[in-house]
């Protein structure tokens, strides 16, 4: 399925990064939403996986961005966005509003990370969640024997200068989904080259090997369908 | 210049024949059908007049409203026939501009209460031979769209494509996805407000004050008595337009510069250059704009509240609707906040709407629409061609 969504994209023409490739984990969570669907993604950048899903999945897509940039240069793409914050503004919307709310790889950015997914999972009938694993190897060896706060290509910044206040591991996040009651319907690790990880192997090998994951969920209570 | 010589400004003949028999497109209205104001009375007979630009394309769904602010009018995209100055909004509209006549069909008709052909205190009352005066009905902005409404009936147009306008104008754009959702497919309020705030209900009493304490004024009589509230709407036009700047703005084009002098003249003279400027600015404002509109026109934003409408639940207006919005506010404006669009795009997303918000940072303040505002344009250009995909309008490539 990823397969065919990724000649949809070259037939799209859309989505690609500097280096003339698509972000895998945006491939992953397009791959994870129904054709045709109602999505909202929160903290959406510049509207990139809103352009992606709107072309290669005839998604009605809204997106909520922090940066006053973003959100215009989304808007100037005749992307429905607007200026808000994920940690106050989700409150404001109705139950079931959407299929699906999409955090992509801003959950680690929030304040409040338990009152985003909760919200998230009021809102939408789906809650989808990408972000960088804190449990992968080369973070733990920057940790354990590096001794200091770890840089990667994923997370680049100096620990002064990070907008990522709350980091997780992939056990961490199986933790707050038990929390804030949402069931795991699907969960995907992808390695340092961006591949997913076998999906049988046990989550002691994702949380070590994954780099970034990215988690489909939906409510505990059975709301959703 | 002094406030003796504003007296002495232009004579109001032009302006006074503009009512009337304006320059401009106008349909007329006769008794048999009334324009209902939400005062209680039925309006008739009325006309309305109205500019149009482009072209209407066969399948009637290329047509853009844009609704002017309380002191602009329908001359958009033409040499003003009073000013002889260029329209309005020539930055926004025009052939490869964000809103392109060679895509869209574009209307703009005087408000109603208006002053440049469109039936106000300033037109000929049928019934005296005289103009209206304050014996016209108090009008709403609601009682502004119902008119365009009855334009569009007039030139065969069912559905507009967009809606777009600021401040008023914003106004009149959210009236109208209240009034008529199944009319508007895309909605596009500039530095609009869903209510006019206390503050703003405040600096338009102090406008109307300067008007009315004007002798001239002469109880709103002052056509019969040959005279023109000028100095009075003038001070109005000066208080006001303070409002629709920021202090950067102001501090940026004059700061405490003198004008023509190197010297303070320990006099009352114009000795600020911002002080000259806004002398300026309310002396060519009488040329061309009726004291008594601008009392009702200021009037009719006090009077809107759109929640007040739906028991005060503003979500419960945008319930369901169908129409797309793309709400603008500017950093430094301080007269429609972007707190107030923010409101709106709160009670859009409750309601359900597809919704767009961008603030744009500059220091012009609540002016800045009317202004050479780049991502402004950027941002109404791509808002308006993701609409034109959605609705499948296969236009004229740009």
């Amino acid at each position: 399925m990823l397969k065919t969504l990724k000649q949809d994209l070259t037939m799209a023409d859309t989505a690609r990064v500097p280096g003339g490739g698509t972000r895998v984990d945006l491939l992953l969570v397009a791959e994870m939403v129904e054709r045709g669907a109602r999505v909202l993604d929160v903290g959406c950048g510049d509207g990139e996986l809103l352009r992606l899903l709107a072309e290669a999945r005839d998604v009605d897509g809204r997106g909520i961005e922090l940066s006053r940039e973003g959100v215009n240069e989304g808007v100037a793409k005749g992307l429905a966005v607007i200026q808000g914050d994920a940690d106050t503004d989700l409150a404001d919307y109705p139950d079931d509003a959407f299929d699906y709310v999409i955090l992509s790889q801003t959950l680690q950015a929030t304040r409040q990370p338990r009152v985003v997914l909760e919200h998230m999972l009021r809102i939408g009938r789906h809650a989808i969640v990408s972000f960088p694993n804190f449990g992968h190897w080369k973070i733990r060896l920057q940790v354990g024997v590096g001794g200091h706060m770890p840089q990667t290509d994923n997370l680049p910044y100096s620990w002064w200068d990070t907008p990522n206040i709350h980091f997780c591991t992939i056990k961490d996040f199986r933790q707050l989904c038990d929390v804030a009651g949402a069931s795991i319907e699907r969960a995907v690790a992808l390695n340092a080259w961006g591949r997913a990880l076998r999906f049988n192997a046990p989550w002691w090998f994702w949380n070590l090997m994954g780099e970034q994951a990215v988690f489909l969920l939906s409510r505990q209570d059975g709301r959703a369908s | 210049m002094t406030m003796a010589e504003i007296s002495a400004a232009l004579e109001p003949a032009d302006r006074a024949r503009e009512a009337d028999q304006p320059h401009s497109l106008v349909v007329r209205f006769g008794i048999d059908k009334p324009l209902r104001l939400d005062a209680g009375v039925d309006l008739a007979p009325f006309q309305i007049a109205y500019q149009t630009y482009g072209r209407l394309n066969a399948e009637r769904s290329n047509a853009v409203l844009l609704c002017h602010a309380l002191t602009g009018d329908q001359h958009v995209f033409n040499i003003h026939p009073v000013t002889q100055k260029p329209g309005w909004w020539e930055t926004m509209v025009g052939p490869g501009r964000p809103i392109d006549t060679e895509r869209y069909f574009v209307i703009c008709a005087n408000v109603i209460g208006g002053c440049m052909g469109t039936t106000g205190p300033a037109s000929t009352n049928p019934e005296t031979g005289m103009p209206w005066g304050l014996d016209f009905p108090v009008i709403t902005v609601r009682d502004m769209v119902r008119a365009q409404a009855m334009l569009l009936d007039h030139l065969g147009v069912e559905t507009l494509f967009a809606v777009v306008g600021g401040s008023l104008g914003g106004m009149q754009v959210l009236q109208w996805a209240v009034s008529y959702p199944q009319r508007v497919f895309a909605a596009l309020p500039i530095a609009a407000a869903t209510r006019h705030s206390a503050q703003n209900i405040a600096f338009h009493e102090v406008g109307r004050q300067a008007v009315m304490a004007d002798p001239d004024w002469q109880q709103g009589r002052y056509f019969a008595e040959g005279t023109n509230p000028r100095r009075g709407l003038a001070v109005a036009r000066m208080g006001a337009h303070i409002t629709y700047l920021s202090d950067a703005a102001l501090h940026r084009k004059f700061g405490r510069r003198f004008q023509n002098r190197d010297n303070p003249t320990f006099s009352f003279d114009a000795d600020f250059q911002v002080e000259s400027y806004l002398r300026h600015q309310g002396i060519t404002f009488v040329e061309r704009f009726d004291a008594n509109s601008y009392l009702y026109l200021t009037r009719a934003m006090d009077y809107f509240d759109i929640a007040a409408d739906f028991d005060g639940v503003l979500a419960n207006a945008f319930k369901d609707t169908p129409t797309r919005f793309c709400v603008i506010s500017f950093t430094s404006d301080w007269l429609f906040p972007t707190s107030d669009s923010r409101a709106i795009v709160h009670a859009l997303n409750a309601g359900r709407a597809r919704v767009s918000f961008a603030e744009i940072v500059t220091d012009k303040g609540h002016d800045a629409f009317l202004l050479d505002e780049p991502e402004l344009f950027a941002i109404v250009r791509g808002f308006l061609e993701g609409a034109e995909k959605a609705r499948g309008l296969e236009l004229a490539h740009r």
